[in-house]
């Protein structure tokens, strides 16, 4: 059941920044194909085909935020089964800069990573990473935290910075504003992210090469996303995120957009919900029907020594896995796993980054495979039951389980008794 | 443990030491290096990433000082640290310090010895520094050994306590050792001391060679102690009193000129730590030792620039804030690499060439990613134990003073 063309794309084109050939009318470098639907909920299970590899979805993808995966090679990152993974267009553009990463051939090349990259638009980072940083309708403005030089972020800007980075996927620039603002400025947000996204798709140099996201904005407000949701799904791009999300709301909101936005996105092209990474919320919001996600999370919390497990996670400089000689999973094949036991991380948390590595190595494996038993689960047509076993597995009882979870699972016919 | 030695040259010997270990089934080519690490880890990698080295050593060296602190947790796990730290079949040497670490003088007694772990000092007797031994369970280790001459220009009055202190230490540890089932098989390693005074380095030689030991580490011979000249100087006279079957383990030194120095002098095993401060200043090995370079190289040397980067040392590249930056490496931190789109060796089979260029190191460096530690360390590892390779190569067949120009100048 093919629900788009299955039109390969175009695996030669591999040198950045050279074509300049316009090909809006020509098909994306992007394959859908949804493989099944549960028939309960809304998830599904699709084999999204990008110009480096086929990705197979619902997908946890890891930020590497610098052009490397925290310590991990890429080598090893492609053999934990990563077949996607992110870069940030901030972080990048300013070190090592456009102009070398172009020099180098792209960020594939760069960092040696074989499959494929997603990269943000900047914007986020630049509204909350910097301190003066002013928006207007040209772009965002701010003053660099490197030399102190003045920069503009235009659209235009950020899509040259990621037609140079070469990525597989870019992300427009939208208006960031705070998901827990309210009022005329969320609407203004929002509006100029849609007169954005076309700067963008105009401004896009490889459409026959790199995918162009738009970002479903809106804030908290139902109308205003699904004013958003409609003038967006008018243009022609490859695929949609949701943005706007995950920055401290309340969880019940939260769900509500996100089930709002994937009701009223084609069903034939991709759903990235983004900064999503916490287990629960991977499993509600593929419940809700999202296929991408990504987050800092596991990445970020593995080197302070915390390890995620099915029943919730383990922070292994605690000084109770000081003599605790079992692996941080019995159930995980992953190399950490297989070789190393919570005592022997524990120690070398004291004197060396390798057990940082080990953790890393161990949340990435957890988080691919928890997608991975999403999607078997889906093709298999027994998600709901998934979903009750992870819920079980993960908290205590059945009162200690977030409400939000239960209402949202409610939503798509999930019950959870 | 037999030491067959191939080839001796005065008193520079190739040799390899067989049937080591429990098992027997280890053997170690000599002159050769340890490898390296911090509780029973090489700094910055995982086993995926060491296991990508084509030259690995057969042997790693252990520490008291990153290991004493875990004691307890060794004794209730009873199975040492190669199953603790999921070591692979690799035999396993226990030194008392880590060499790339400073240690402060004035923490030795006539008792006792300490070590510096994370948590900070940790005093330890002779019964206590064998308990360590018998949890950890290493193959080969160094007796408990005063090692105070370490610091500069001590009295000779010193010199001489701390030699007797040393062997009274080594006769209590192997009183100790014989009752000890764990470290049954195990080998004790006699430590010579005796700072810069020859008589004293003679005198703990001739004492340590009249014990039961399986080997000598020879102690205080430093970087920092002295110049080359006394070190070879002392250990010429050190080794004459040294049976010829007996391995010997030279701490403290590993800068690569210093190493075909004290080689000549006679000692078969360094420590790897080199390879680690190289890395931990961004540094990339690079000179040259490779007598037969392979065509492919050959051919690149010729059609390129490359020849005069690679050979050459740099002397002035140490002036930025890398004092302690030698002429066998290249910094890649300096701007030039910023767009050097070459492997940091052209030619090297490491990981990280086969995968990397310099510009990505630099970069990598710069915004301060771990993948840094962990690219370099791989890399250096592999030069420097390709170093030892070559080395004895060059041993086998008599090209040793050719093996000591390409090292040190670049060229035949």
């Amino acid at each position: 059941m093919a629900a788009s063309t299955e039109r390969q794309p175009d695996m030669g084109a591999v040198n950045a920044g050279v074509s300049s050939t316009r090909a809006a009318s020509s098909a994306p470098p992007l394959a859908l194909r949804i493989l099944a639907e549960c028939p309960v909920s809304k998830a599904r299970a699709c084999d999204l085909t990008l110009p480096h590899c086929t990705v197979n979805t619902p997908v946890f993808m890891p930020v590497g935020t610098q052009g490397t995966m925290k310590g991990i090679t890429s080598d090893q990152l492609a053999e934990l089964g990563c077949q996607i993974c992110l870069g940030n267009t901030y972080h990048l553009g300013m070190r090592p800069g456009p102009e070398l990463i172009e020099k180098a051939k792209g960020l594939h090349n760069f960092m040696n990573w074989k499959n494929n990259l997603l990269t943000d638009s900047g914007g986020f980072q630049m509204v909350s990473l910097v301190a003066l940083s002013e928006v207007t309708e040209e772009g965002v403005r701010f003053q660099s935290p490197y030399d102190g030089k003045e920069i503009m972020l235009s659209p235009e800007q950020s899509i040259a910075i990621q037609n140079s980075l070469g990525s597989d996927i870019m992300m427009q620039l939208d208006d960031v504003v705070s998901s827990t603002i309210t009022g005329p400025r969320v609407e203004e947000a929002m509006k100029r992210s849609i007169r954005w996204l076309d700067r963008c798709i105009a401004a896009n140099k490889n459409p026959d090469r790199q995918n162009l996201f738009a970002i479903i904005q809106g804030g908290l407000n139902a109308e205003l996303r699904k004013a958003c949701l409609e003038e967006m799904t008018k243009r022609d791009v490859p695929g949609f995120a949701i943005g706007g999300l995950s920055g401290g709301e309340a969880k019940d909101d939260f769900w509500r957009m996100v089930t709002l936005s994937t009701d009223y996105l084609p069903r034939t092209k991709p759903r990235y919900l983004m900064g999503v990474g916490y287990a629960v919320e991977l499993v509600v919001c593929s419940a809700l029907g999202c296929d991408m996600f990504d987050c800092v999370f596991p990445t970020r919390t593995a080197r302070f020594g915390t390890a995620l497990v099915p029943w919730g996670s383990l922070p292994l400089k605690k000084k109770q896995f000081a003599k605790d000689f079992q692996p941080i999973d019995p159930d995980c094949h992953c190399p950490t796993c297989e070789r190393h036991t919570r005592a022997y991380l524990h120690a070398l948390f004291k004197c060396d980054t390798a057990a940082m590595h080990h953790v890393t190595i161990h949340n990435i494996t957890y988080q691919l495979s928890l997608m991975q038993a999403v999607r078997t689960s889906i093709l298999e047509g027994r998600f709901p039951e998934f979903v009750r076993t992870f819920m079980r597995r993960m908290y205590p009882s059945q009162e200690t389980y977030p409400s939000w979870a239960v209402e949202a699972l409610a939503s798509v016919n999930i019950t959870l008794d | 443990m037999r030491l067959e030695l191939c080839r001796v040259l005065q008193q520079c010997r190739r040799g390899v030491l067989l049937d080591l270990g429990n098992s027997g089934v280890h053997s170690l080519e000599l002159p050769g290096c340890l490898l390296y690490t911090r509780c029973g880890t090489v700094p910055h990698l995982t086993h995926h990433t060491l296991s990508t080295l084509k030259h690995l050593p057969a042997a790693t060296q252990l520490t008291l000082d990153s290991l004493g602190e875990h004691q307890e947790v060794l004794e209730e796990f009873q199975e040492g640290v190669r199953r603790f730290a999921g070591l692979n079949d690799t035999l396993l040497f226990c030194s008392l310090h880590d060499s790339a670490v400073h240690h402060p003088p004035g923490y030795t007694t006539n008792k006792t010895v300490s070590v510096w772990g994370s948590g900070g000092r940790m005093e330890l007797t002779v019964a206590q520094y064998m308990a360590l031994q018998k949890a950890i369970r290493p193959n080969w280790y160094q007796s408990m050994a005063d090692g105070e001459t370490r610091q500069l220009n001590p009295a000779r009055k010193r010199v001489c306590k701390a030699v007797d202190r040393t062997l009274s230490h080594l006769d209590e540890c192997l009183s100790l050792h014989f009752k000890t089932e764990e470290l049954s098989g195990a080998e004790i390693f006699g430590v010579v001391e005796g700072g810069d005074v020859s008589e004293e380095r003679v005198r703990s030689a001739r004492e340590t060679a009249k014990r039961p030991v399986g080997g000598f580490v020879l102690d205080g011979f430093h970087t920092a102690a002295m110049s080359q000249e006394l070190r070879s100087q002392l250990i010429t006279a050190v080794v004459k009193e040294l049976p010829e079957n007996k391995p010997r383990i030279l701490l403290g030194v590993g800068h690569p000129e210093e190493v075909l120095a004290c080689v000549e002098a006679g000692i078969d095993l360094f420590e790897g730590f080199f390879p680690f401060q190289v890395t931990e200043r961004g540094c990339a090995l690079s000179f040259s030792y490779t007598l037969d370079p392979n065509p492919e190289r050959t051919v690149f040397e010729r059609n390129g620039s490359e020849v005069e980067e690679i050979p050459q040392h740099r002397e002035n590249e140490t002036q930025e804030n890398w004092e302690q930056m030698t002429r066998f490496e290249i910094n890649l931190k300096d701007k030039r690499y910023q767009d050097d789109f070459r492997p940091l060796v052209v030619g090297c089979g490491c990981y990280c060439c086969r995968s990397h260029q310099r510009a990505y190191l630099h970069h990598l460096l710069m915004t301060n990613e771990l993948l840094a530690g962990v690219l370099l360390m791989v890399h250096n590892l592999e030069h420097y134990c390709g170093f030892f390779c070559s080395l004895r190569g060059a041993l086998e067949s008599g090209r040793l003073d050719a093996f000591k120009r390409m090292v040190l100048h670049g060229r035949v």
